[in-house]
């Protein structure tokens, strides 16, 4: 099957963002603890081709080891979601109108009424920030999207007759559930995977940016963007290029998710 | 004069070639039928002649109306063509109307965007239109919304939409497929009549020969992009002078061959079943109105029988379906099968002894799974060591006329025709005693569907199976079941022999089925 | 109509309730005894107590609750700690900065989203839509609080056509006022433009696809005519839905939004409660902002029922 170009374009921006992530373990083209003041607010160019920040530190050395943060947060949030959702839609859908699916679907309906920044301010006032808030706010708000779209999927599913077939041969809803639905909707919750993935980096940094997310001291692409808002004037360099990185992070996940969907988007198969 | 001609029709979509070489003419006043197995480009026939065929495909040929040539027209000239001189119905009438406007918004729109009439005008002729089709003002007003009406009385709606104008020419494209019978005749019979009132032409697409055979002047037999044979229908139809349809009509009027091998012994017996739904509240705090969908049926199949069971949508033949195979629970009555009780927890060896096979062929498996699988899947029941499930899994396939290496591959390698074929492998492979045809040959074009009676029958006599057939096609009925239960509304409404019962119907409701249920007149095949 | 529209008025004050229990376990329930986390570990045991009894915290639970709640009921929010003032005139105070800019800002976002999908939708495939995916594409991935340095960045400090930041109160007038909001409801507005488009256009698409379409062209209609008598009312569904989920990303990115223009609105009242441990005042402008989310999505199910009349029967 050949790939659209647009899975192509977004996988390799993918790539290189986890490429970069996993590198600054090793590597960094310079140290991003301690500070030099003399080397402060140095222009993009030079020995530092993205310039340095207010502490002298490089930027594109922080980009990378900010990286982690960022899509640490978002993949372990997405991965909560899932965890979570999931199995709560196949439920309600396995057990559709009864009153499982009821609860099921009300709680999720109580959930979406708080947003994900709602849910970082409750939990920073009463624990204070840390990325692991921000992992939890963004999976709390996670879990009804995948609840809710594996539900819908799964109940178009049940109406098909394999699944007549599954339960004439004895078998009860949470097999036919595991064995029939989910890896028939595994593609959806694919693509869906991806666009929280990319919302969720836009979430963690909007967090880390008001500082309910990554505490001061760990490098994340938010906090650098509001370190570099008071010297915005001064440094534009400062706020540019983490910005950009967000966007082409962000773009990389939204065309790679858009490509996997006309993948497998069976409308389009048939067509072709 | 002809009022349509169309001379060298071709479409092509893509590499694909779809339509070759089309050319038809018809005359004012006469219904013209268009016959074909699926695929065979009768839809795309009509799309064609409305310039509506979809954007990748490209078209040519020469296509007039009334003397006016309409090739080569501008985009918005044939919009003043359409609805005007052309109207047109289609196969789905569930999904053919706006369901955010009115039903008469809808009609009226017809003349409004012809500039025919002016709003309050039009919503005048919108009501006779309507009035016209059957739908009164005292039940069906102006403003209903269409998930208000049934799908015939939907059905209506599109018909007075496509004749608002009264157009030189109506395109039916299988007008009453999505139909029951009782409806279809309604229907068939409101468009002969307006014909015959305003003399305009009609052509009726169609896959269902007995529905041409009752409605059309002439005919024209398409295959694979092209009409093989066209003329009076009767003619056609007595001569057969193309292979194709010779083929067509044989498998369309197949019976199997079978003797019934119904013994005394009872294997099915249901007695006094019902099933209830609760309805939506009327009001808040009200009690759920219940709908019995099954309301106190009882009956015995015998073993070795074949035994039918017909009924329209909505009579509860799916819900009895459902109760038979233990996935419903009964609000009251019993199911015994062998003897053993049937319910939503019956034991596997018991539940081994129904297996059932169902309509959809595309829908009936999971695409993830090979066939080796997908036809083992009943042996969750009573398992077997994964050798001796392979060899049973590899007789069944051979048991339908399919090859072993049909085990490594995926449904979507199969045609629908053999995809029924592995449905009804995987109904025999743990050898029930009773296998459930829930409309398995409703989808199937009819020669496939000949080829898959005559597996039916064969089978039932190798391995002494009880066939329960549930379907809404008498013709199904006539040619495989021994007896027949007729079902409306909940209940059995008669209940017989089948060659009894389809010609000498008891009830009314059952002689009302018979009647609306098209049929090619025995002369025309048999010569006499 | 009305019986659906009581139904949803229900639903709606179930989860008020919800939300309100939920909002009070995370708040006074869940920190152990509020009065000693607001006044920190070093507090003397007699200020933590006179707390406690100025806070009410001796009742028990559900009397706190139903206390909260009727309190909130008659515009009683409680007195913020840090300020000596009634949280409602905090609030209300900070609410003429954030709410103007939602409905700015949606406003905004709804006027330029809606011509472009449609754009995009009527010229399917050609350079115009490919155009409008590919800059709402971009549009989607740019963080909007970025986006708002970089119009400060290019507007306030290199143009100065517009202020950098500060908001001068409506008792100054309706002008300058709009003219301090307008960067920050662009800022938040252009991302969401750009998914509104393209759920439009999608949905137009989708709707283009359908019989009843094709029974529309069979009239008579051109594909222009087709795509606003039929198609846009009913893509218009699933672009209602995207409407309500907006308000509450608006609400939210507003809050975000205020740090970079310096706007006294609830975000910022809510930053400076929570690094001062205001529980009163966090837990009163969170019971707000879910207040308006559910709010929204009942005004949503309305607008449903007054598109599709197969809903309005329904309860």
């Amino acid at each position: 099957m050949r790939w659209p170009p647009a899975l192509a374009v977004g996988a390799a921006l993918t790539a290189v963002f986890l490429g970069a992530a996993a590198l600054s373990f090793l590597w960094t083209p310079f140290p991003t603890d301690g500070m030099d003041i003399a080397a402060r607010l140095r222009p993009p160019g030079g020995a530092n081709l993205l310039g340095t920040d207010h502490f002298g530190r490089d930027t594109l050395s922080m980009l990378m080891v900010g990286a982690r943060t960022s899509l640490a947060v978002a993949v372990i949030a997405v991965g909560f979601g899932m965890a979570a959702g999931v199995p709560l839609g196949l439920l309600a859908a396995a057990t559709r109108g009864s009153l499982v699916d009821e609860v099921v679907m009300r709680g999720n309906d109580l959930v979406f009424a708080f947003p994900a920044l709602v849910i970082a301010i409750l939990i920073t006032a009463v624990f204070g920030p840390s990325a692991f808030n921000a992992i939890l706010a963004i999976g709390i708000f996670n879990t009804p999207v995948f609840a809710r779209v594996s539900r819908g999927a799964a109940l178009a599913l049940w109406t098909l007759d394999y699944v007549r077939a599954a339960q004439v041969a004895g078998k009860g809803r949470a097999r036919i559930s595991l064995e029939h639905i989910l890896p028939n909707i595994a593609n959806l919750l694919i693509v869906q995977g991806t666009i929280q993935f990319s919302l969720g980096i836009l979430a963690e940094a909007a967090l880390s940016y008001v500082g309910l997310g990554a505490p001061q001291g760990t490098p994340s692409w938010g906090r650098m963007l509001a370190e570099a808002q008071t010297m915005i004037a001064l440094a534009p360099h400062t706020a540019v290029f983490p910005g950009l990185t967000i966007v082409l992070a962000v773009l990389g996940l939204n065309l790679m998710g858009d490509g996997l969907r006309d993948l497998t988007d069976p409308r389009l198969r048939r067509a072709r | 004069m002809s009022l349509l001609a169309a001379e060298g029709l071709g479409v092509t979509i893509g590499a694909g070639r779809v339509l070759s070489d089309v050319s038809l003419t018809l005359a004012p006043g006469e219904v013209f039928g268009l016959v074909g197995e699926s695929g065979s480009g009768k839809s795309m026939t009509a799309l064609a002649l409305m310039r509506l065929l979809p954007a990748a495909a490209r078209a040519e040929g020469r296509v007039s109306l009334g003397g006016r040539l309409l090739t080569g027209l501008s985009e918005r000239a044939m919009c003043t063509v359409r609805g005007r001189e052309i109207g047109m119905i289609f196969q789905e009438p569930m999904t053919a109307l706006n369901p955010l406007r009115t039903i008469g918004e809808q009609v009226a729109e017809t003349l409004v965007v012809h500039g025919a009439a002016g709003r309050a005008e039009a919503r005048a002729v919108a009501r006779a239109r309507l009035d016209r089709v059957g739908l009164d003002a005292a039940r069906f007003p102006f403003d209903r919304y269409p998930h208000e009406l049934s799908g015939g009385q939907r059905q209506r709606v599109c018909i007075a939409m496509a004749v608002a104008l009264r157009p030189k020419l109506l395109i039916a494209d299988e007008p009453t497929t999505a139909l029951d019978v009782t409806t279809q005749a309604q229907i068939l019979d409101l468009l002969k009549g307006l014909v015959a009132e305003e003399g305009m032409g009609m052509m009726l697409i169609t896959h269902d020969l007995a529905v041409v055979a009752g409605t059309a002047d002439r005919v024209a037999v398409m295959q694979a992009g092209r009409i093989v044979e066209t003329g009076p229908t009767e003619e056609v139809f007595r001569a057969r002078r193309h292979d194709y349809t010779r083929r067509l009509l044989a498998a369309s009027t197949h019976v199997p061959r079978r003797v019934s091998r119904a013994t005394g012994e009872a294997l099915l017996e249901v007695r006094g079943a019902v099933r209830e739904y609760l309805l939506p509240r009327p009001a808040p705090l009200a009690p759920h109105p219940r709908l019995r969908a099954v309301d106190g049926v009882g009956f015995t199949l015998h073993a070795g029988e074949s035994l039918g069971l017909v009924g329209e949508s909505g009579s509860g033949k799916s819900t009895l379906t459902r109760l038979v195979l233990g996935l419903d629970p009964l609000a009251a009555g019993t199911i015994r099968l062998n003897g053993a009780a049937v319910s939503l927890t019956m034991p596997g060896p018991v539940r081994a002894g129904v297996q059932a096979v169902f309509q959809d062929p595309y829908g009936s498996f999971n695409p993830r799974h090979r066939v080796a699988r997908l036809v083992a899947e009943p042996f969750h029941l009573t398992p077997l060591p994964a050798e001796e499930t392979r060899a049973r899994v590899a007789a069944a396939l051979a048991a339908v006329g399919l090859p072993a290496d049909a085990m490594e591959r995926y449904i979507h390698e199969f045609s629908g025709g053999q995809r029924q074929r592995i449905a009804i492998a995987r109904a025999l492979v743990i050898r029930p005693r009773l296998v459930v045809l829930d409309e398995a040959v409703s989808a199937l074009d009819v020669r496939v569907r000949a080829q898959i009676l005559d597996l039916l029958a064969e089978l039932q006599g190798r391995f002494g199976l009880s066939y329960l057939f549930v379907t809404h096609d008498l013709s199904v009925v006539r040619a495989i079941t021994d007896r027949v239960l007729v079902m409306k509304s909940g209940r059995i409404v008669e209940e017989g022999p089948t060659a009894r019962v389809l010609a000498a119907p008891a009830h009314p409701y059952t002689a009302g089925l018979v009647a609306a249920t098209p049929r090619i007149p025995a002369g025309w095949i048999d010569g006499g | 109509m009305l019986r659906f529209a009581l139904s949803r008025l229900v639903s709606l004050g179930l989860s008020l309730v919800a939300a309100s229990l939920v909002i009070f376990a995370v708040v006074e329930v869940v920190p152990g005894d509020p009065a000693a986390f607001m006044l920190g570990m070093n507090a003397a045991p007699d200020t933590v107590a006179a707390l406690r009894r100025e806070l009410g915290l001796d009742a028990a639970l559900p009397v706190r609750y139903l206390g909260w709640v009727t309190g909130m009921l008659a515009g009683d929010f409680g007195i913020s700690y840090t300020y000596r003032v009634p949280v409602a005139e905090l609030v209300a105070a900070r609410l003429g900065v954030s709410l103007p800019l939602a409905v700015y800002a949606l406003l905004l976002s709804t006027a330029i989203a809606m011509p472009v999908g449609l754009l995009a939708a009527a010229r399917r495939g050609r350079a115009a839509d490919w155009g409008v995916m590919a800059g709402t594409q971009l549009g989607i991935a740019v963080p909007n609080f970025w986006f708002a340095m970089l119009l400060v960045l290019v507007f306030a400090i290199e143009l100065r056509w517009f202020a950098a930041g500060g908001f001068p109160g409506w008792e100054a007038g309706l002008w300058p006022n709009l003219k301090a909001l307008t960067l920050p409801a662009v800022a938040l507005a252009l991302p969401q433009a750009a998914i509104l488009a393209r759920v439009l256009r999608s949905a137009l698409i989708e709707t283009m696809d359908q019989d009843y379409i094709r029974t529309a062209r069979a009239k008579g209609l051109s594909g222009r005519q087709a795509l606003l008598a039929h198609a846009l009312r009913n893509a218009m569904i699933p672009v209602l839905t995207i409407l309500g989920l907006q308000f509450s990303f608006l609400i939210a990115g507003g809050i975000i939004i205020e740090n970079v223009f310096f706007l006294p609105g609830l975000g910022r009242l809510v930053f400076q409660a929570i690094t001062q441990r205001d529980l009163i005042v966090v837990e009163s402008v969170v019971m707000l902002l879910v207040f308006a989310v559910i709010l929204v999505t009942f005004l949503t199910d309305l607008a449903y029922a007054a598109v599709d009349p197969r809903l309005r029967r329904r309860g």
